[in-house]
């Protein structure tokens, strides 16, 4: 088990190399930051020396060295857009968006597994009918489209929440939360609706499709052939066997939460990091784009090694020590 | 094929199929490929349906500006089905220009990400080695991140690289470019396995014996037992890449205001939100849900016919 | 004459489908007593399985019991709701699969599958439930079963799961126990043990079982007697000695023929030319017919009564074992 444990941190770091270069490459070949950062009325001589601020007059292999040695301290340099450190831009934002990732993974993951479950055992009842049929819908909706609506109905009609921002915000030091203010738990509705209810239609039909292929087994054939009572066999038999799959794709699902956060984000005007990020693609912001992939990157990976370790707490073929016959 | 068969009797047969036979079965699927239709035919003759051309500066008359759907304006007297947005451009037309763009973005996105990933994906299947290490370690690495956001990755790296005047004027290629790189994978995930499946077959192995070349039997061979799989993955790719056109545009990193897509109407329409102006979001969201939905209910559809054991 | 413990009467199974509705199980009639072993043999798609599932209430939809009887120790079970049958499975009848691989759930140790289905069925504590699955592991021959109770069914080879799966069949004492194809999954030198195991547990407890299966040698060596199942309809039934040495329907006669042991003796096996029909392409009359070298008009045209024979039954106008004892009865 350990020896698959360090595979996976290895190739966990392959991605990470890969990455990387994806960032470097940015900062070396994309666009002339210059040019962005300086309005139309420029001298030689402001070029000249944004550029020496920004390094970006050091010969090549200088600058790859500096950017890997840097990007391993977590420093990206100065934003060409803001002049200011990237690193302190993104710890400023990311308090918001991890919050917010937070509610509306936690609403997507106990609606879907619910939700799913039930419309995989009462298949062809009337109600999974029309949860599947709108959860189509759901699916086929623009997120951004489900976000207007929220805003048009709760806002602009019924004046009940905020239609943007993230309320009142008490400041930790280190991190701001909105959690403890009336006005931030207002302001944090309607967005964790809006980014939770997508990954939630997803997850509700990932885990309809592993119940309904997991309830055709032999060995739920074969519970039913001794009596056995259909709700153990949704739910011990089936579930269990269903959670080993749903597992996976479930916690890539909840990655995806923060990279779909961007859209949300400039949705509500939530002052997180995907709209610091879409605002650094659209002036070509590179040292902003780069830290943010950087960091969505280390996201990621985290959370494809625990789904990894939740394997082995749920399927006992794996945790076995593999004697021979594989599995 | 040992006999020529007519066109007619190939009708015929199509007409008898099971896929028909469950197309004829499945409402939803008829209504759907019907919107879709329409949608598409409405597209492609705006320059002759629409009743103004909304790029045409001479066309347009400042004093429409806000004229409410199905209302005469109260300086000019005009009507709008959908009526106008803020320059007094008509709704209705610029939907149907708008559809022309999402339409086209999302066909040749899709066509872009199938080409790349069939391609990509029989050369892994059939050579191996370190061929098919490299192009499998690289659809894992972009697999790990939504395609969304690798599509809003590649679409600011492009940007970056294209000179700031030419930007408005590339910006569509450059939405089909992040939107197929961003989409190939699951095409060459798809093509590869049967790729492995099928290069162990009798009559690839026979093939080979007699000399046939390489490409020659990927491309007779193999490739048409992918065709269904790629069939279904590309109707659902189609309606992601509409969506993911129509989402980059909303956030405004996708077509500019001078070349509405539908999704920048729905950015425009979102500013007027909240001053009363209700038609100039409700409409071009409405096609493009349509649009969407009914794509999806296709693929739905055409995944279930196909692979009748996940119903 | 004592209650059979399954008595199947006229039982008719049918199938809707686009092209018309099939019947994979036809009219089928047949008794199994206490301690006797039923071997119910024909070709895939004969329908053999089918009967099975349909005699324990676990018909995948869209099939369904049309008509005809299925009566358990006397009680009539075609017609009972879904709980009530599902009270009796397991309970008054068990059923064992085809492969024992995929018969058992992979997340649950075995002790959790037996406990869970004794305390099901028998009111019994927890820990009584558990020395009866340590008892039932032991019954059929499972070392240590003590020790081994908190195993996930992958630690177990496949005859060594096919046993675990005899076992859950049996550990609630049912009557009935239907065998569906409990061998083929096997390699050759477990499936001799597992028949055994099968015929001592017939004997010892006087369970009555229905061994359902395409491979004449295990029938052979395991039934009583025999159901001879071709296009869903019963070809012939009869004590297994008669059946196979001395058959009366042509079908069976070329299927012992086809049989390396049933033909010792014969310089070369025979066939059977051609192959079943499909259940929508059935001919009119008997659906032995178009492939039997003793077919006539009257053949062709009726599928013909099911007589008496000197050795049971049997569904042809033209026995050949003898001329039938009398006319048909039903």
């Amino acid at each position: 088990m350990l020896a698959y444990i360090l595979r996976r941190v290895f190739q966990s770091l392959i991605v990470l190399l890969a990455v990387g270069l994806v960032a470097f490459a940015m900062f070396n070949f994309v666009g002339d930051p210059v040019d962005n950062m300086l309005g139309q009325e420029r001298t030689q001589a402001d070029i000249e020396r944004l550029r020496q601020q920004l390094g970006l007059d050091q010969p090549f292999l200088v600058q790859y060295w500096k950017f890997l040695e840097q990007a391993a301290q977590g420093n990206f340099g100065l934003s060409y857009r803001q002049g200011r450190p990237v690193a302190d831009i993104l710890a400023e934002r990311l308090p918001a968006t991890l919050e917010l990732a937070l509610v509306s993974g936690i609403l997507a993951l106990i609606g879907g597994v619910v939700l799913g479950i039930f419309t995989a055992i009462r298949r062809s009842g009337v109600a999974a009918n029309v949860i599947m049929t709108v959860s189509l819908v759901g699916v086929s909706l623009p997120t951004f489209l489900i976000g207007v609506v929220l805003i048009y109905v709760f806002s602009v009609e019924l004046g009940w929440l905020p239609s943007f921002g993230r309320g009142e915000v008490v400041d930790l030091g280190w991190w701001s939360t909105g959690f403890l203010t009336v006005s931030g738990l207002k302001a944090l509705i309607l967005p964790a609706i809006m980014l939770g209810l997508y990954q939630m239609t997803l997850i509700m039909r990932l885990v309809r499709t592993e119940m309904l292929e997991v309830l055709r087994m032999d060995y739920i054939r074969f519970a039913r052939a001794r009596g056995i009572r259909e709700k153990s066999i949704n739910f011990k038999h089936a579930l269990k066997n269903t959670l080993v799959p749903v597992i996976t794709i479930t916690g890539l699902q909840l990655g995806s939460i923060i990279a779909f956060a961007i859209i949300t984000e400039t949705v509500f005007q939530w002052p997180g990091v995907g709209l610091l990020f879409i605002n650094a693609v659209q002036f070509v912001d590179i040292p902003v784009m780069a830290a943010y992939l950087m960091m969505i990157s280390v996201m990621f990976v985290a959370i494809n090694l625990i789904v990894d370790m939740l394997y082995f707490a749920i399927d006992p073929r794996l945790r076995l020590d593999r004697k021979g016959g594989g599995h | 094929m040992t006999t020529q068969k007519t066109s007619q009797s190939r009708l015929a047969r199509a007409w008898d199929s099971d896929l028909a036979y469950s197309f004829r079965k499945t409402p939803v699927a008829v209504v759907s490929a019907v919107i879709v239709l329409v949608l598409i035919l409405g597209a492609v003759l705006a320059p002759w349906i629409a009743p103004l051309n909304p790029f045409d500066p001479a066309s347009l008359n400042l004093m429409n500006g806000f004229t409410p759907p199905s209302t005469p304006n109260a300086f000019t007297g005009e009507t709008f089905v959908m009526g106008t947005d803020d320059q007094g451009r008509d709704v209705f037309s610029t939907i149907l220009f708008g559809m022309r763009i999402s339409l086209f973005v999302g066909f040749s996105a899709v066509f872009l990400a199938i080409i790349l990933g069939v391609t990509l994906g029989l050369l892994a299947g059939y050579l191996g080695g370190w061929v098919e290490t490299i192009i499998m370690r690289v659809a894992d690495i972009q697999l790990t991140f939504p395609s969304i956001m690798v599509a809003m990755l590649i679409f600011g790296i492009a940007k970056g690289v294209t000179p700031p005047e030419y930007r408005d004027q590339m910006a569509i290629w450059v939405l089909i470019l992040a939107i197929g790189l961003s989409d190939w994978v699951q095409f060459a995930r798809v093509v590869r396995g049967a790729t492995l499946v099928e290069k162990n077959k009798e009559y690839v192995q026979a093939a080979r014996l007699i000399g046939r070349s390489p490409v020659a039997i990927m491309l007779r061979h193999i490739l048409p037992n992918v065709l269904n799989p790629v069939l279904v993955i590309a109707t659902i790719s189609l309606a992601l890449a509409i969506i993911a056109e129509a989402t980059l545009s909303f956030l405004g990193v996708g077509a500019p205001p001078t070349k509405p897509s539908l999704g920048t109407l729905i950015r425009i329409g979102q500013e007027y939100m909240f001053s009363g102006e209700w038609w100039i979001l409700l409409f071009p969201a409405v096609t493009l849900l349509a649009l969407a939905l009914s794509i999806n209910l296709l693929g739905d559809w055409l995944r279930d016919a196909l692979n009748p054991r996940l119903r | 004459m004592e209650t059979p413990i399954l008595s199947v009467r006229n039982l008719v199974v049918e199938i809707p489908t686009r092209h018309g509705i099939l019947r994979p199980v036809d009219n089928v009639s047949y008794d199994i007593h206490a301690g006797e072993i039923l071997g119910v043999v024909g070709e895939s798609g004969a329908g053999k399985s089918m009967t099975g599932n349909a005699v324990i209430g676990l018909l995948n939809r869209p099939a369904h019991i049309k008509s005809g009887e299925i009566l358990l120790s006397g009680q009539p079970i075609h017609s009972l709701s879904g709980d009530a049958l599902r009270r009796l499975r397991g309970k008054r009848m068990g059923m064992i699969f085809q492969d024992p691989l995929t018969s058992l759930n992979p997340l649950l140790t075995v002790g959790e599958q037996l406990t869970e289905t004794i305390m099901e069925h028998l009111d019994v504590s927890y820990a009584q439930a558990l020395d009866r699955a340590v008892a039932a592991l032991d019954e059929v021959g499972i070392p240590a079963a003590r020790a081994r109770i908190n195993s996930y069914p992958h630690e177990f080879s496949g005859g060594m799961r096919q046993r675990v799966v005899i076992a859950l069949a049996l550990c609630a004492e049912p009557e009935l126990v239907i065998a569906d194809e409990p061998t083929t999954a096997l390699d050759v030198s477990v499936q001799a043990q597992i028949i055994a195991l099968l015929k001592r547990l017939c004997r010892e407890r006087g369970v009555a079982v229905m061994l359902v299966t395409h491979d004449m040698g295990v029938i052979a060596e395991a039934a009583d007697r025999v159901a001879v199942m071709y296009a869903g309809r019963l070809a012939e039934l009869g004590p297994v000695r008669d059946v196979i040495l001395n058959a009366d329907h042509p079908y069976t006669a070329g299927l012992m023929a086809s049989t390396p042991l049933a033909s010792q003796g014969q310089k070369r096996l025979r066939q059977i030319p051609g192959s079943m029909p499909r259940l929508g392409q059935l001919p009119m009359g008997c659906a032995f017919s178009p492939r039997c070298e003793f077919a006539q008009d009257k053949c062709k045209q009726d599928p013909g009564p099911t007589r008496e024979t000197c050795n049971g039954r049997a569904a042809c106008w033209f026995p050949l074992s003898s001329t039938a004892k009398q006319e048909a009865t039903q």
